[in-house]
């Protein structure tokens, strides 16, 4: 299991999450390659469905940024996304996903660190946990 | 027309292709589906780089195209206007980040060039999928709102005027002039407040394109840049302005004279219920406070049936039968100048304000120090000049325990200029400070925190954590964090350097404009560093404290920047407005409704005839919430679809 490499998609706004990620970027801050970026305007706009289709898929985690509670770019975009994945997570439960595979966190555009901080810790996590049981489901 | 795809893998010289091989993707990059033709090159965004693309568009018809280079908030832009101008339209284009989210941030070859793969099948999916889209144009009214008189509303209103544009200038008070009517000085330079607003009054006041309104606050705002619409609703003075000539003999006769306490003089003196708030208030022309007149309260003032007012005024300019007003105004434009309040220091118990009358706020001494103050610029407190006076800084500012943690900027400068006026006024005070750290903000501050130390100010390093009473004195305890012992000093006046908070109706403003506020609760701009005046709704800029604490200088600044950029728009008459937008599918939609309520910009409405939702296209921001509510995906964020989305998902994973 230890070369075991989760791959996590990660679903971010614009405004905030995605230009931290680009903010890691220019400030050479190394990661796990494991993340693979999703770009939408806004963690408001991420639709439920998508994080299902990752974990059927076979994604071992989904990452979800966007702005600080009160820093949305459209308000409450976010808090739109906090709501939608508490009650996304309670439903993957009863669909026999692990809901802690599921992360939401708050990146603002000046927080590269932090994007490769939660990266990291996130990969860590995975590997731990070891692969999404749906990627061997899809093998078969 | 089936799709025909170019993919452009960039080098950026050695700054992806050190980390990724970028052949390899290219040989990848071929087989998906759609490439007709693959590329790598050493800067894609260079002039021989765009000829690439070009000629491919022409050679290969072309009609989508994918550059995997940097972060497309680097050269989205370039590359769009690149295919444009060989008839693709350009939201059929699509970048793949391989350098700030890949080659920057790995570096195993392996897995970057793996990396990049996926990240080039994701975009070529999209890119398959992405519909053709045209940026509108709106035509802008050309007009400006500016919400608030004060010094940096007055600013930004003059430059738009100058340039020729009707400005519409809203002020809840009955008169312009904001905080800057009530100082006394400016630092560094200690010129008369009062002179230099007087100036802008005037001039603002006098202007053919400024119309004022004064006593009145906005109830609605509807629209879109280049078409807003306004409903402003404006309170009666019960003083007709074009009889009133100012001679205060309606003022002497009030029953309540020297009663009410004195807002202007931050309730240092008080005026009677019918009041002009200072000399040089614009318009000149009194006012009837309707919380405490006698008349509008009880319907009888006076022995007989004319109040004493009335009857006192020679022009008969008083009239009780004006009632409230509703206007309306047409504009293409927002400035959002609607100031700060200042930190209520009782919510610092310790330091006896409210408790100790001569424990006062910052803004009280102002008006100690102002000529046309109440003691008429002598510093008398209790009916005695203080032969010891102690200045405390960050009074509600750098201050989690009453949750405010950010800095208000002004005050070190404010208490260097007070502890100056206090040397002037009174040379043998003897003047201590004590500071947490000195910020010297604006241009000349420290020289200006030298000369204060110089004339004898004494600035004690320290935290003050009490103040109480002996005998007439006030003894100030704090821990001098220099000496590394706590310290008492004996006080006469204690003047607390009370902080900048957030106007209690900026949530109201925020509100009905739809702006956000950052986290101290001020107004937040668009972009901290490269959009300091603008906010995320096109159209509305900031100036001035609503955004954040600043001194007279950089209100001016922002005030003139917001001006500026507003005029952008005015002298264009006309705007560009999001091309990413919601549409709706009549066939799908059943008119439930849930979208309205998940859109923050009312850019939503049900055709109550067809059952259907319909988009505002211009007021519409893009950012999908709308399309995630739907039950049925009748409505979906264009650019950024379920089908968009779910076959970047499946390339990716």
């Amino acid at each position: 299991m230890n070369d075991f490499e989760p791959k996590i998609i990660a679903f971010v706004c614009n405004w905030c999450t995605y230009a931290g990620a680009d903010l890691a970027g220019t400030s050479r801050i190394q990661y796990p390659p494991n993340v693979r970026i999703v770009r939408l305007m806004c963690s408001g706009g991420i639709d439920p469905i998508y994080v299902l289709k990752a974990l059927l898929q076979g994604a071992d985690g989904v990452l979800i940024g966007g702005c600080h509670p009160g820093d949305c770019h459209y308000q409450s975009g976010n808090f739109k996304a906090r709501r939608r994945v508490a009650i996304l997570k309670k439903s993957l439960e009863r669909l026999g996903l692990d809901p802690d595979r599921v992360w939401l966190r708050w990146i603002s555009a000046s927080e590269g660190q932090l994007f490769a901080d939660t990266v990291t810790e996130f990969v860590k996590f995975l590997k731990e946990k070891g692969p999404n049981p749906f990627k061997t489901l899809q093998a078969l | 027309m089936p799709a025909r795809i170019g993919v452009y893998i960039c080098h950026c010289g050695i700054n992806i292709a050190a980390t990724v091989d970028v052949e390899e993707v290219v040989r990848f990059a071929q087989t998906l589906p759609n490439v007709v033709v693959a590329r790598h090159y050493t800067y894609m965004c260079s002039d021989p780089g765009q000829a690439l693309i070009k000629q491919d568009i022409e050679e290969y018809k072309l009609n989508r195209v994918v550059v995997a280079s940097c972060s497309p908030r680097m050269h989205e832009p370039t590359f769009r206007s690149v295919v444009a101008e060989k008839g693709v339209n350009p939201y059929q284009f699509e970048m793949a980040n391989i350098r700030e989210q890949n080659s920057w941030v790995h570096s195993d070859v392996q897995a970057a060039t793996q990396k990049a793969k996926e990240l080039v099948a994701a975009a070529v999916a999209k890119v398959a999928l992405l519909e053709p889209l045209e940026e509108r144009e709106v035509e802008i009214t050309p007009a400006a709102l500016v919400i608030g008189g004060g010094i940096a509303g007055l600013t930004a209103a003059l430059d738009i005027a100058e340039a020729g544009y009707k400005v519409y200038l809203v002020e809840k008070e009955p008169t312009v002039g904001g905080r800057m009517a009530q100082l006394s000085r400016t630092f560094p330079a200690m010129e008369d407040a009062r002179h230099l607003l007087a100036e802008r009054i005037k001039q603002a006041s006098s202007h053919p394109n400024i119309e004022i309104l004064t006593s009145s606050t906005l109830r609605e705002i509807e629209g879109y840049i280049g078409n807003f619409k306004a409903t402003i609703l404006r309170r009666p003075r019960y003083v007709r302005a074009d009889r009133c000539t100012a001679c205060g003999k309606c003022a002497e006769a009030c029953v309540l004279a020297g009663q009410i306490p004195d807002e202007f003089n931050a309730g240092l003196s008080r005026r009677s219920a019918i009041y002009l708030p200072f000399a040089e208030a614009y318009p000149p022309v009194y006012t009837v406070d309707p919380q405490n007149c006698l008349y509008l309260k009880e319907g009888k003032c006076g022995e007989g049936d004319t109040p004493p007012c009335v009857a006192a005024c020679p022009e008969g300019a008083i009239d009780f039968s004006q009632k409230e007003e509703e206007l309306e105004r047409k504009f293409g434009v927002i400035i959002v100048a609607t100031g700060f309040d200042l930190f209520d220091a009782r919510l610092k118990p310790e330091l006896g304000y409210g408790r100790y009358p001569n424990v006062i706020t910052a803004l009280e001494f102002e008006r100690l120090a102002s000529p046309d103050g109440p003691t008429g610029g002598e510093i008398i407190v209790n009916g005695k000049k203080p032969q010891s006076v102690v200045f405390i800084h960050c009074v509600g500012s750098r201050d989690k325990t009453v949750g405010n943690p950010y800095c208000s900027r002004i005050c070190c400068m404010f208490t260097a200029k007070q502890a100056l006026l206090v040397k002037e006024k009174l040379p043998e005070a003897k003047v201590t400070v004590f500071y947490m750290d000195v910020r010297s903000f604006t241009k000349g501050g420290e020289e200006f925190y030298d000369r204060a130390r110089g004339e004898g100010v004494l600035y004690r390093r320290g935290s003050v954590s009490e103040i109480y009473r002996k005998g007439d004195k006030l003894i100030v305890r704090a821990d001098d964090t220099l000496l590394g012992r706590p310290v008492e000093v004996e006080a006469d006046l204690v003047v607390l350097a009370t902080g900048l908070v957030p106007r209690k109706e900026t949530e109201d403003v925020a509100l009905l404009l739809k702006l956000a506020r950052s986290a101290d609760g001020f107004l937040a701009e668009a972009h901290p560093k490269l959009r300091p005046v603008d906010t995320a709704s096109d159209g509305i800029f900031l100036a001035g404290t609503c955004q954040g604490p600043k001194d007279i200088a950089d209100s001016v600044a922002q005030a003139r920047a917001a001006a500026s950029s507003a005029l952008m728009y005015l002298i264009q008459g006309k705007a560009k407005v999001e091309a990413v937008t919601s549409k709706v599918d009549p066939e799908i939609c059943s008119g439930c409704g849930l979208c309205e309520a998940a859109c923050a910009f009312g850019a939503l409405k049900l055709d109550p005839k067809r059952k259907v939702m319909t988009v505002n296209a211009v007021l519409c921001k893009g950012c999908g919430a709308c399309a995630v509510a739907c039950p049925s995906k009748a409505i979906q964020l264009s650019h950024f679809t379920p089908a968009q989305t779910m076959v970047m998902v499946e390339a990716l994973v």
